[in-house]
């Protein structure tokens, strides 16, 4: 990798006084799981790192008046071990924990897992977040697309997003508060992910001198049951190639309100809308759980080489339902 | 995360990257010196190479110059097996690369060099990370443990005796790893279940593929460390 200067701030403040007024300028290190691979092959070659990982108010899981919320340096073992998530929040906790490394576990980090660059093997081997050939075609269509995008692939952006714990968070409503020098914002987890129009932009809608501070689960999600279920092609160290997380408003065995989000399928984390509308009323069992599989498949546009990713979809969604069901 | 993931990565389409020209360990040993001897020369030339590298950030506040070091080498200090080494060196350097190359700590071992792979495995403050991506400043005052300090030199750690006994390595190239990522589970694990073993080592590969041996070691190794076998 590239040599940098390096910063280690001690309060919010600091750290946006540190970062520069471009991605190439300055990137926020945390867990470094995913920053310092891209660096040492040369994908990212940031002239600082900004270490936020000593910062008070971005670190530790706690209650506050809008609910849990989840300190940006809280590492995924943190999470895992807490049990409040544990007890409250199962289908987070099962993303979190079904991240197979204890490694990357104890380094990796909630907002790391967020902002995340893609999965993508043309990004990764210095294509371009777009990954376009010299003349600007699209290499993804026509090339190795087997861990590509199901969904939202309509171009420019082919890759899937790579956060386990996003489409639990999104499940459950949560919030992502972003730090700048004009304060805090808050925008959805949901609204945080962006698909890039250009190599410029990123996947999420940080700025170059914005920082993820924490994620706060509103407390209007305690009661709702959860649950997260993915299919990966083994059980050690890799991403999954499809999840679904749920979260269900349940009144007896009827749902009143349903979210259904998938991972791994999308340049962003997928709301598959018509699935958590169509069970809605529904009496949760294995037939409604099917068919809300169905319908969150609906609008699939597999690839060349990925149309096995539509079954795991499908599939995810009826077992994280059913799932949920017996929580 | 790494290349060696299948999962959006690994067997991907050619690196048009640039060669590593911070990666001694990627250079070739010439005949009559010794692998490390070279690695150590090679890396005075790396250094050189660095002070080349211009238009680094430049700061955007007096205040904020203090708290900046880098991009060339400064000193750190890391606490490895309760003992305290100084080196001097750049803030991209890892973990594993000071511990190899600054320390001759050579026990952690150099594999995918990206998370990916576990034979860099060492612990922190009693946690099982990978060194090879940890920044070695970010290392600092923390307690390291590699397996050099996991028992007195010449006897062997109840661990290691169980990965002998269940002939748990055939190059042995990931060992080190295995032990270290075992010390941290089996602390935090004094009486697994298979299952539980089977998933505390998903953060190490073998490419021999001895698992079995290793899974078997492990629960074994729990039962010496409680006492029921010395």
């Amino acid at each position: 990798m590239e040599a940098f200067e390096y910063a280690r701030p001690a309060s919010g403040k600091e750290a946006l006084e540190l970062l520069g007024g471009s991605f190439a300028d300055s990137e926020i290190l945390a867990g470094g799981m995913d920053l310092i691979s891209l660096m040492k092959n040369y994908v990212l070659s940031p002239k600082r790192l900004v270490n936020i990982k000593g910062i008070s108010e971005f670190s530790g899981i706690r209650s506050t008046q809008q609910g849990l919320a989840i300190g940006a340096t809280t590492t995924l073992q943190e999470l895992i071990e807490h049990k409040t998530i544990a007890a409250d929040y199962p289908g987070l906790h099962q993303a979190a924990d079904a991240i197979p490394s204890p490694q990357i576990r104890n380094m990796a980090t909630a907002g790391g897992n967020l902002c995340q660059r893609p999965r993508c093997w043309y990004f990764r081997n210095g294509f371009g977040l777009l990954a376009r050939d010299a003349k600007g075609n699209p290499l993804v269509p026509g090339g190795d697309n087997r861990y590509h995008a199901i969904f939202g692939n309509d171009g420019p952006a082919y890759f899937v997003n790579g956060s386990s714990l996003a489409p639990a968070l999104i499940a459950l409503s949560a919030q992502a508060r972003i730090f700048s020098a004009n304060g805090w914002r808050e925008v959805a987890v949901a609204d945080f992910f962006r698909t890039p129009r250009n190599d410029n932009e990123r996947e999420n809608v940080l700025q170059p001198k914005e920082i993820l501070g924490e994620i706060v689960i509103p407390s209007a999600s305690k009661g709702l049951r959860t649950s997260t279920y993915e299919v990966r092609e083994r059980e050690a160290l890799d991403w999954p190639l499809a999840t679904a997380s749920v979260a269900l408003k349940m009144s007896g065995n009827k749902i009143e309100k349903a979210s259904v989000v998938l991972g791994y399928v999308a340049p962003i984390p997928w709301q598959a809308k018509e699935a958590g509308d169509w069970l809605a009323g529904k009496t949760l069992n294995e037939e409604t759980a099917a068919k809300a599989g169905e319908a969150a498949v609906q609008g699939a546009k597999p690839l060349s080489g990925n149309k096995y990713k539509v079954q795991l979809a499908r599939v995810c969604v009826k077992r994280a339902l059913l799932a949920a069901g017996r929580a | 995360m790494s290349d060696h993931r299948s999962n959006g990565s690994g067997n991907g389409p050619g690196n048009p990257g640039k060669a590593d020209n911070a990666n001694p360990e990627n250079a070739k040993p010439e005949k009559g010196v010794s692998r490390r001897s070279f690695i150590k020369g090679a890396g005075v030339a790396v250094s050189a190479v660095t002070m080349l590298r211009e238009g680094l950030l430049s700061p955007t506040a007096a205040a904020a110059d203090a708290k900046v070091a880098g991009p060339g080498a400064i000193a750190m200090t890391l606490k490895i097996n309760g003992q305290a080494h100084k080196i001097t060196a750049e803030p991209r350097l890892t973990l594993l690369d000071a511990l190899r190359n600054n320390l001759d700590i050579t026990g952690a071992k150099k594999v995918c060099d990206r998370a990916t792979c576990g034979a860099c495995t060492v612990l922190m403050d009693g946690k099982a990370i990978y060194a090879c991506t940890l920044l070695a400043i970010d290392a600092q005052g923390h307690d390291l443990q590699t397996i050099e300090g996991l028992s007195a030199e010449g006897a062997l750690h109840p661990i290691e005796a169980a990965f002998v006994d269940h002939d748990a390595q055939q190059c042995g190239f990931c060992t080190p790893g295995f032990v270290m990522a075992a010390k941290s589970f089996l602390d935090a694990h004094p009486q697994p279940t298979r299952e539980q073993v089977t998933k505390g080592f998903g953060g190490n590969f073998c490419r021999c593929g001895t698992y079995v041996g290793v899974r078997e070691a492990v629960l074994d190794a729990a039962g010496r460390m409680r006492g029921g076998r010395a």
